[in-house]
């Protein structure tokens, strides 16, 4: 049931960080672990109080449902519940069950004895996550400042905070960010185009193999970072887009409160131009 | 408990520099003897070039550079030929498209004519490059997937530039080249026609645009996790599944209940790439030409949230019929 037919081999004991065998089965495909009931636990808690927030809000539409952080007003007190009280409650969920499933991306990890790379990487994630909702909030001292939980409400709040700075394109470290994330889809594209390229030749074709994918790369740009470099560049490029949106906003408010555009008027006035 | 994790190499082993795979008899030789980069070979492969030009590189190389050089020197003409002001302001500089008044007429050249020009070229350029990308791909044997990916992006670029300023009637919707011009213009757009972000393809090209990383993140950490069982070599664990894919495929599984399998993951990897700009191309070919305002577009399909009201209210502008 729900076994992969190479699967049963794999599933052994151990490896686990809290709580011994006591969580070690799995249910379904699912491993559960210690930090899979965390994982459930703050999960289903967020959810329902989610649910709670749009039962008592003004619609049942999914694209207008939103759950608001507290008033500015508030600073970082707690709030009554229908006032951005039900908001803190949710993040705390929220960062709760991340961190829970980071934490069961390593017990699985152990059990399998391969890297922790892909946990280390939604670390990054997090990190990202708790930047906009509480390291921002908390440097400009108020929870109001952190995002609310909604589809569209969240895009107004960045369209908002954007236009605060009067263009947010200008903050260099979105720059960076924004071209990160583009490089890494351009990077991904191209690995994803190659492995199938080399797989799937077409009609009559035999499958390729790495020569073929280096000999490609090094016709078409001179350069092939080769099968192992291009999932490091890739994971680089990933992590390096996410940390640099983290940076971009954490910097807007805490440290620079003017218009982006303005920032630059250092480059424009440095002493080396006068001559 | 310490515990390997790879990272980077730290022992480069150096053979013999590989020249290649065969050419097929009527191309071109490659250029450039192949040499070594110890930095390079810490992230992948050590070894730079050789590589091919071939005809179509040439062609291509020479539109792209004469485009380049034509942007750099209208911008070096608009600073009056001080080459230190045009370091100083390249940034704010730019090679605008013609005014509105020229519609889709050719300008003289510093009303934007150079634009054309610099525009045509850049995409005799860039067409030149995908029939190149296409062609090394079928004279060594290999499937075709990287130049339609690219075609994407492609798409995306002549929305922008071509397609979208032609239904407007007028070049001057076109995008600037310049680097803070372009996002002035990117910001211009998106409040012209009542705020980007209420587009629901521009919604999903972002979408696609984060699902990007977040899959290459993902894959790049699945590999190099399992890279100690030989899992960078994909297209073997694709044609002859080994415990590195099952090891792979089984973290997911229990993570999540869902597993790609070596070959999916690319599949996935490709169409998530491809679709970012796909979709966004269809955002943009659709503001202005087809829909005016998307925050109106949005609240007569009933997707925006109703927030009270702190301001009095406005009229839209481009809605009271003035000139």
């Amino acid at each position: 049931m729900a076994m992969l037919s190479f699967e049963r081999k794999y599933r052994v004991r151990g490896g686990t960080l809290i709580g011994g065998e006591l969580f070690d089965f799995w249910v379904g495909p699912f491993y559960v672990g210690f930090f899979g009931i965390t994982t459930l636990f703050f999960a289903l808690s967020g959810t329902a109080l989610i649910l709670w927030g749009a039962a008592i809000g003004p619609t049942w539409n999914l694209w207008q449902i939103n759950i608001a952080p507290p008033d500015l007003s508030y600073g970082l007190r707690f709030a009554p519940l229908r006032e951005g009280g039900l908001w803190q409650i949710i993040t705390v969920c929220a960062i709760g069950s991340f961190v829970s499933w980071a934490l069961r991306e390593v017990e699985i990890c152990r059990k399998l004895g391969i890297g922790l790379h892909v946990p280390f990487a939604f670390s990054f994630a997090i990190l990202a996550y708790v930047t906009l909702e509480v390291i921002r909030p908390v440097l400009m001292g108020a929870w109001g400042h952190a995002f609310p939980y909604g589809i569209y409400s969240h895009l107004d709040w960045v369209s908002n905070t954007g236009y605060q700075y009067l263009h947010f394109h200008y903050n260099p470290a979105h720059m960076v960010a924004v071209s990160l994330f583009f490089t890494t889809t351009l990077a991904l594209s191209m690995h994803g185009g190659l492995v199938l390229s080399a797989t799937n030749p077409g009609n009559g074709e035999h499958v390729k193999s790495p020569e073929h994918e280096d000999t490609f790369f090094r016709d078409f740009i001179g350069y092939s970072v080769g099968t192992l470099g291009i999932h490091r560049l890739g994971l680089f490029l990933a992590l390096a887009a996410v940390w640099f949106s983290a940076l971009c906003i954490v910097i807007s408010g805490p440290f620079w409160t003017g218009a982006w555009p303005e920032w630059w008027g250092w480059w424009l006035n440095m002493p080396i131009w006068r001559s | 408990m310490a515990e390997y994790q790879n990272l980077f190499t730290s022992i480069q082993p150096v053979g013999p520099l590989h020249d290649g795979v065969p050419l097929p008899r009527g191309d071109w030789k490659r250029s450039g003897k192949p040499f070594l980069v110890h930095l390079f070979g810490r992230l992948g492969n050590a070894q730079i070039g050789p590589i091919y030009l071939g005809a179509l590189g040439v062609a291509s190389l020479l539109c792209g550079t004469l485009a380049f050089n034509i942007i750099g020197l209208n911008m070096l003409a608009s600073v009056d030929w001080d080459p230190i002001q045009f370091v100083r302001q390249l940034f704010w500089l730019a090679l605008e498209p013609p005014p509105p008044a020229y519609g889709l007429s050719i300008p003289p050249l510093a009303q934007g004519g150079w634009w054309n020009i610099a525009g045509f070229m850049l995409t005799a350029s860039l067409l030149l490059w995908w029939a190149r990308t296409y062609r090394r791909a079928r004279q060594l044997g290999l499937g075709t997937h990287i130049a339609w990916a690219f075609a994407a992006a492609i798409w995306l670029y002549l929305v922008c530039g071509f397609f979208r300023p032609v239904l407007m009637g007028s070049w001057s919707e076109s995008v600037p080249f310049g680097i803070f011009p372009h996002l002035d213009w990117t910001s211009a757009i998106s409040l012209r026609y009542g705020n980007l972000f209420y587009n629901p393809f521009h919604a999903l090209s972002i979408v696609f645009l984060y699902g990007s990383v977040l899959l290459f993140a993902m894959h790049g950490a699945t590999i190099l996790a399992v890279s100690r069982f030989g899992g960078e070599r994909e297209i073997e664990q694709i044609v002859d599944r080994g415990t590195a894919s099952e090891r792979a495929a089984l973290f997911w599984r229990w993570t999540m209940g869902f597993n790609a399998t070596m070959e999916s993951i690319h599949r996935w990897a490709w169409w998530f790439a491809v679709l970012c700009p796909l979709v966004g191309g269809i955002g943009i070919l659709l503001t202005g030409t087809v829909v005016d305002n998307w925050y109106l577009w949005s609240v007569k399909h009933h997707v925006v949230p109703g927030y009270p009201h702190v301001v009095p209210a406005v009229v839209d502008p481009a809605l009271l019929g003035g000139k």
